[in-house]
């Protein structure tokens, strides 16, 4: 459903990605890993334009949307949880989720299914989303992610510095999403993690693609490699 | 005793006013995060298109409105669209550069059209009744544009808090990048937010206009007004920006009972020295 082909990403005269080409198929998981300035944000920035790209680098569905707005993306169904989760603080958990629900498409997800599903998060949802735990704000920022009905989630750290249950609990709404047939990209710094829930991975380094395979199957030992770049 | 209560409560009317000049300055640092240097003058320019109205319909100022706010509403829209939108999220210095040169676009255009002499608003009757209450005499027209600013500020507050429109504006306040990622058209919603902001700016402007009056170099003072009631107010509170414009009201009146020549002086005073004491404004910046 998207390729990315020699895609290459800019901030000012800085390139931050070189000639990428990836792809993520329908209903796949799939891991991004590398080190931190690698560019992996960057290139998840790139997909929902963010990062202003050429046309033909990023195609979904065989259309080119490369460099198309935030707001195209997220009707065509590509949305990002992004790093650090970025909620908004004058809004309520509630306000947090509904205002992306607004924006995006129709569809199973909307704010009530997740309070059904995330009881927790129902009785906090009039407090300002940024008054919660670390683990219970990145539930929200998934939340405002779900609520938009993607076709494809990019998931940019959404496991950094959370206590183990908060993981898993980030992990299991990511999976019910799974059910419904989302393709995923995962950021993780928890390589094992990620090859453990991915189907398929990608390594980066500096900005270019090093390394890919079967989640399965990955040698530990080049994932390392291309990790730490040696 | 009495007529210091007098000019206690002429500086509150006075103030709202001047509360109304800023709720607009006010929204557009707290959201946009941008200063419109032309502020003051497009107050003067709502005041002018008043009264080519008055002059040639049988109008009065007040029912002019009903074609000033239209018109402002499309002016601050199209200023936004063709204009600020294209400097916005650069450097701050751009738009602040950029409605600097709208200022004196709009202060030679005035002049050229409209001469530079003074004019006000005819406010007929209005403008000399007024209502004894314990011995105190308080005029209609400033209780009744005081009125009008409580319900603007109360409307915006709503608006802000409460609607659907007013958490895609907290978003953006928040954090313009991520409201980006959640679907929302920050560049559309700026366009509604300057024409809703020249609304509230042609209001104070018909209201100001029928008890002060303007030339087409008076917008510089008014910018300042407004300027000050919101810094006072702390940036980006809606509500502090209402007591920031009482507290410059109500500053310039007492000066005014000293020395007539002294008034805006005080105000001025005021807002220095609270700034100097509290940098960050009298109340805490955040929700509106
Ligand atoms: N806004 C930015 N402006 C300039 N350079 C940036 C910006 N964001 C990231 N970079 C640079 O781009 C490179 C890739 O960053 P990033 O995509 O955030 O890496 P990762 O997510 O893999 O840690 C880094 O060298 C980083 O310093
Ligand atoms: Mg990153």
């Amino acid at each position: 459903m998207l390729r990315v082909e020699q895609l290459s990403a800019y901030y000012g005269l800085f390139q931050a990605l070189f000639e990428v080409d990836l792809r993520v198929d329908e209903g796949e998981c799939m891991a991004l890993i590398g080190a931190n300035g690698a560019g992996k944000s960057t290139l998840l920035r790139s997909l929902v334009g963010a990062v202003k790209v050429s046309a033909d680098s990023v195609q979904f569905d065989g259309e080119a949307v490369g460099g198309a707005s935030e707001r195209k993306q997220l009707k065509r169904g590509i949305t990002l949880v992004p790093e650090g989760r970025r909620l908004f603080p004058s809004l309520s958990v509630r306000e947090n989720i509904e205002l992306a629900q607004r924006h995006g498409r129709p569809g199973r997800w909307d704010t009530e299914l997740l309070f059904q599903e995330l009881p927790a998060l129902a009785e906090v949802q009039n407090r300002p989303a940024t008054a919660l735990s670390g683990g219970q704000q990145q539930l929200v920022a998934i939340s405002r992610a779900l609520v938009t009905n993607p076709r494809l989630l990019l998931c940019d750290e959404v496991s950094l510095g959370l206590s183990p249950y908060a993981v898993d609990e980030v992990y299991r709404l990511l999976n019910m999403a799974r059910q419904d047939g989302m393709s995923v990209v995962l950021v993780e710094q928890n390589v094992q993690r990620a090859l453990a829930e991915a189907d398929r991975f990608y390594c980066v380094q500096k900005g270019r693609v090093v390394l890919d395979g079967v989640a399965a199957e990955a040698d530990h030992h080049a994932v390392a490699n291309a990790y730490f770049g040696v | 005793m009495l007529s210091l209560l007098e000019t206690l409560i002429n500086g509150l009317l006075l103030g709202a006013l001047y509360a109304l000049f800023g709720i607009g300055l006010s929204l557009s640092l707290g959201v946009m995060r941008m200063i419109n240097i032309a502020h003051g003058d497009l107050i003067v320019l709502g005041a002018y298109l008043s009264s080519v109205i008055v002059l040639n319909t049988d109008l009065d100022p007040l029912s002019s409105l009903l074609i000033v706010i239209p018109m402002m509403f499309v002016i601050g829209w199209l200023l936004q669209k063709l204009l600020f939108n294209r400097v916005m999220g650069r450097d701050p210095l751009s738009p602040l550069l950029l409605t600097f040169g709208l200022s004196i676009v709009i202060q030679n255009l005035l002049q050229e059209l409209f001469s530079a002499d003074t004019r006000s608003l005819p406010a007929g009757d209005l403008a000399l009744q007024g209502i004894e209450l314990g011995g105190v005499n308080i005029g209609v027209l400033p209780l009744i544009s005081a009125g009008i600013s409580v319900l603007a500020f109360l409307f915006v507050a709503h608006l802000i808090n409460r609607s659907p429109i007013g958490s895609a504006v907290r978003a953006v306040a928040d954090d313009q990048e991520t409201a980006r990622l959640v679907g929302v058209n920050d560049r559309r919603l700026f366009a509604y937010m300057a024409g809703f902001v020249l609304v509230t700016v042609a209001v104070a402007s018909v209201l100001y206009g029928m008890r002060t009056p303007f030339s087409p170099t008076a917008g510089p003072e008014r910018l300042i007004y407004s300027f000050e009631a919101v810094v006072l107010g702390g940036l980006g509170n809606l509500w502090g920006t209402f007591f920031g414009g009482l507290i410059i009201g109500v500053a310039q009146l007492l000066g005014a009972r000293i020395d007539t020549g002294l008034g805006p002086f005080f105000g001025h005073l005021v807002f220095l020295v609270v700034l100097i004491a509290r940098p960050e404004g009298l109340f805490k910046a955040g929700r509106a």
